[in-house]
């Protein structure tokens, strides 16, 4: 089992290196310094001293992979590469464009992201499960039909819509809530009520629809029938012998999200103006600060693999049957 | 004479109508697909839910033949070269011409006479006072206000008469040829519905064309331009987007799946390793960084992109381009386990044993058994790609600003729903004409999947 973490660990390395030279590429060599400054500083009358200094002081006055004029190991070492795409390999984010500390700014602002993520993913998959549950129950009715006929309206909704409606609703109309802002503490409750309910609202069509044909799988295995068979009532059939078995898949399939909670949500950070890492994002985006960008990035895919790591693990840990090797 | 224009994304989408077509020649051989196919058909919901995306393909095709109009001559000086306006139209804009030309000065509400802003004006005694000015190019032929809801009411019912007439000319000859071709006895398909279906579009197209040339049907946006003209313009932009993302998908995933599966070792090692480094990059941020760039490449290139619809089409295009190569890791893990199951039947084996090449094992054997999981996704993905771009033009990495699209009208609605009173007809048009394309095609790919995934019971699903 160890043996098989630590090898999944070293088979990440390769795979984190991938990203980071495809950022890289992605950031200066399609676009050379020269040209981010232009956009940055953004007037038409610049000049090449305005530029040079912009560069200086971020750091993309050096050559891209080799300096000619140091000596050594420094060749390498004091190159835009090594800086800014070497470093990130450490964590050390560096600065943002703006000259803030990225690491520190990540640690604040993962709070309330990870505030409206966690309790968000844990709702919505309870009441996905629960609603999948009802449908399975009724199954080959017309309830069924109508239930994932109304999924799949749910569904073709983008998100978008649901927050613009819940705020609509919720916040302009009835008054219940306040329409966007965050405060720390006990106050955070009020502004996290609605993107929780909506977050979870967005979800609920895809999730039942998926978990549905997961339980209905299940429905149809041999020991099911068998139990019908002896006479186990109905809902513990269900309860006690379908929902256990049908987490499995479940679980499986929700580990690999889970270290993804931390990023936060790009669209509802930004409508309910929470100050989590997905508005951090955004911002960045909208501000061409390629360097948030780029550090939220490499966050996002070694968050990733983490999650294909929990993946794996869960399977074993929830299903004895299963050997890693 | 006018002037054609043939944008890229234009000739891209005649050329995917001609392929298709091409395809749907082509499928008239093969009687296994023919037969899938017919199932998929032999539901209501499928039936319904094509012949509103073909309507929707159907718009957007008129909105992709461009051409630019002359500009008059200056005083009947005789000019060798005829100048052309700057601004590129489409055969839809004729159709749609009353909407386009109407424009008032900002916000008015659905069927609304008097703009949503008060405004300065003087009266017959030259006072300034502010009240709601009249709108100039909606209920114009009403003499008195308070006729409004009573020319709206026979309007609809001339309209909705009108529109009856035009879907029975159709139904009415194709029930004539159904009748007469003798076929009726082993036919399983919902003719009923389509009928219906093509009913209800022709009454809602009447409806709208001939009401909206008396008034804002959906309103007007904050310059003052109809709504219904922006929404019925972006459906090219949501179709085109679905459908040109999903065609960039297909080679890579194909491909790449499919030989990973197929040939194993060092090819698996290096697909397996491509698709996981790209579907670990957070998407919507990878789609981010290359739109940003793009933008940085339009800017130093400005000499290329005389025309705004040519700047904004190459946007477009990049942005179609650039959803397609973030997004086809699903598929290509999907179709390489597959073909790794695949592979191992004995038929493929006997296929190895009698020599038969790779091109003719894959081409003949591994694709057909693989194309079901290629048509699901094709279908899902379109519904996705086309909910990506308004999100995407919400965060102001999507299509250019001055391209008609859903995204754009959500982003302006942010604004507007703050308003007092609140401005809810954008949004509202967004909607319905966004919802309506993405359900129709969230139906029709779960016929799809009933139809060609072999996993499906029936009954069971």
């Amino acid at each position: 089992m160890l043996a098989y973490i630590i090898r999944r660990f070293l088979y990440a390395i390769p795979i984190l290196i991938g990203v980071n030279i495809l950022t890289f590429a992605l950031f200066f060599m399609v676009n050379t310094p020269d040209q981010m400054a232009r956009v940055q500083l953004g007037d038409k009358h610049i000049t090449q001293q305005d530029i040079n200094n912009w560069k200086a002081q971020r750091g993309y006055d050096k050559p891209l992979f080799i300096n000619a004029e140091k000596q050594g190991l420094e060749t390498l070492t004091q190159t835009i590469f090594f800086d800014k795409s070497i470093k990130l390999l450490a964590f050390d984010f560096g600065k943002s464009d703006e000259g803030r500390s990225i690491g520190g700014d990540i640690q604040e602002r993962m709070w309330p992201s990870l505030a409206v993520q966690v309790p968000t993913f844990i709702i919505g998959i309870l009441v996905n499960i629960c609603f999948a549950l009802i449908i399975v129950m009724f199954r080959a009715s017309l309830f069924e039909f109508s239930a994932l006929t109304f999924c799949v309206m749910l569904l073709s909704i983008s998100a978008v819509f649901y927050i613009l409606g819940g705020q609509f609703l919720f916040a302009k109309l009835w008054n219940l809530v306040p329409i966007s802002g965050y405060l720390g503490g006990a106050d955070a409750l009020r502004f996290l009520i609605l993107p929780i309910i909506i977050g979870v609202m967005a979800g609920i069509g895809a999730g039942t629809r998926m978990y549905r044909t997961i339980f209905i799988e299940e429905a149809s295995r041999d020991y099911i029938r068998t139990a019908r068979a002896k006479g186990v009532s109905e809902l513990n059939l269900l309860f006690k012998h379908l929902l256990p078995n049908g987490m499995i898949p479940v679980l499986t399939g929700v580990v690999v999200v889970i270290p993804q909670l931390f990023m936060g949500s790009l669209l509802m950070e930004s409508f309910f103006g929470i100050p989590g890492l997905g508005s951090y994002t955004l911002d960045a985006i909208q501000a061409q600060d390629f360097a948030v960008v780029r550090a939220m990035v490499f966050l996002g895919s070694v968050l990733y693999i983490i999650g294909l790591l929990l993946t794996d693990i869960s399977y074993t840990l929830v299903d004895p049957r299963v050997k890693l090797s | 004479m006018i002037l054609p224009v043939f944008l890229w994304s234009d000739l891209l989408i005649y050329t995917l109508i001609a392929s298709v077509g091409l395809f749907l020649w082509q499928l008239r051989k093969n009687p296994q697909a023919k037969k899938r196919w017919s199932g998929v058909f032999a539901s209501k919901v499928g039936m319904a839910s094509f012949i509103v995306i073909l309507f929707y393909i159907l718009i957007s095709l008129l909105d992709s033949m461009h051409y630019r109009e002359p500009l008059p001559q200056l005083n009947g000086v005789e000019q060798q070269e005829v100048a052309y306006s700057s601004e590129v139209k489409s055969v839809l804009d004729i159709v749609l011409s009353p909407l386009h030309s109407s424009n008032e000065s900002t916000y008015s509400a659905p069927f609304a006479l008097h703009s949503f802003a008060k405004e300065n004006m003087t009266d017959s005694n030259g006072a300034i006072y502010r009240d709601f000015p009249r709108l100039k190019n909606a209920g114009s032929h009403l003499k008195d206000v308070s006729e409004r809801w009573w020319d709206v009411l026979w309007r609809s019912v001339l309209a909705i008469l009108l529109g009856g007439l035009v879907a029975a000319v159709p139904i009415g000859l194709h029930k004539f040829y159904r009748n007469n071709s003798g076929k009726t006895a082993s036919e399983v398909v919902p003719w009923n519905v389509a009928y219906k279906t093509l009913l209800m579009i022709s009454v809602i197209g009447c409806w709208v064309l001939s009401l909206s040339e008396y008034y804002h049907i959906l309103g007007t946006d904050k310059v003052g331009s109809d709504v219904l003209y922006q929404s019925i313009k972006a459906i090219r932009t949501g179709v085109l987007i679905g459908t040109l993302a999903t065609l960039v998908t297909l080679p890579l995933a194909i491909i790449l799946g499919i030989s990973a599966g197929y040939f194993k070792g060092w090819v698996d090692d290096v697909v397996q390793y491509t698709y996981t480094t790209l579907s670990s990059i957070p998407g919507i941020l990878l789609i981010a960084a290359s739109v940003l760039l793009i933008d940085v490449y339009i800017e130093t290139h400005a000499e290329q992109f005389n025309l705004t619809a040519l700047r904004s089409d190459f946007k477009f295009l990049a942005l179609c381009a650039i959803l397609g190569l973030t997004s086809w890791t699903g598929l290509c893990r999907m179709l390489r386990a597959e073909t790794l199951k695949v592979s191992q039947l004995d038929y493929v084996q006997a296929a190895h044993a009698f020599g038969v090449n790779h091109r003719r094992v894959i081409g003949k054997h591994i694709l057909p058994n693989v194309t079901h999981l290629i048509l699901i996704a094709i279908v899902l993905d379109f519904s996705m790609f086309v909910l990506a771009e308004a999100v995407l033009s919400y965060i102001g990495v999507g299509v250019d600003p001055d391209m008609h699209s859903w995204g754009n009208m959500i982003n302006a609605a942010r604004s507007e729903l703050s308003r007092d009173p609140v401005v809810w007809w954008s949004v509202s048009a967004a909607f319905i004409l966004m919802f309506t394309l993405v359900l129709a095609a969230n139906l029709f790919s779960d016929e799809v999947r009933n139809a060609f995934d072999p996993n499906t019971v029936k009954g069971d699903s």
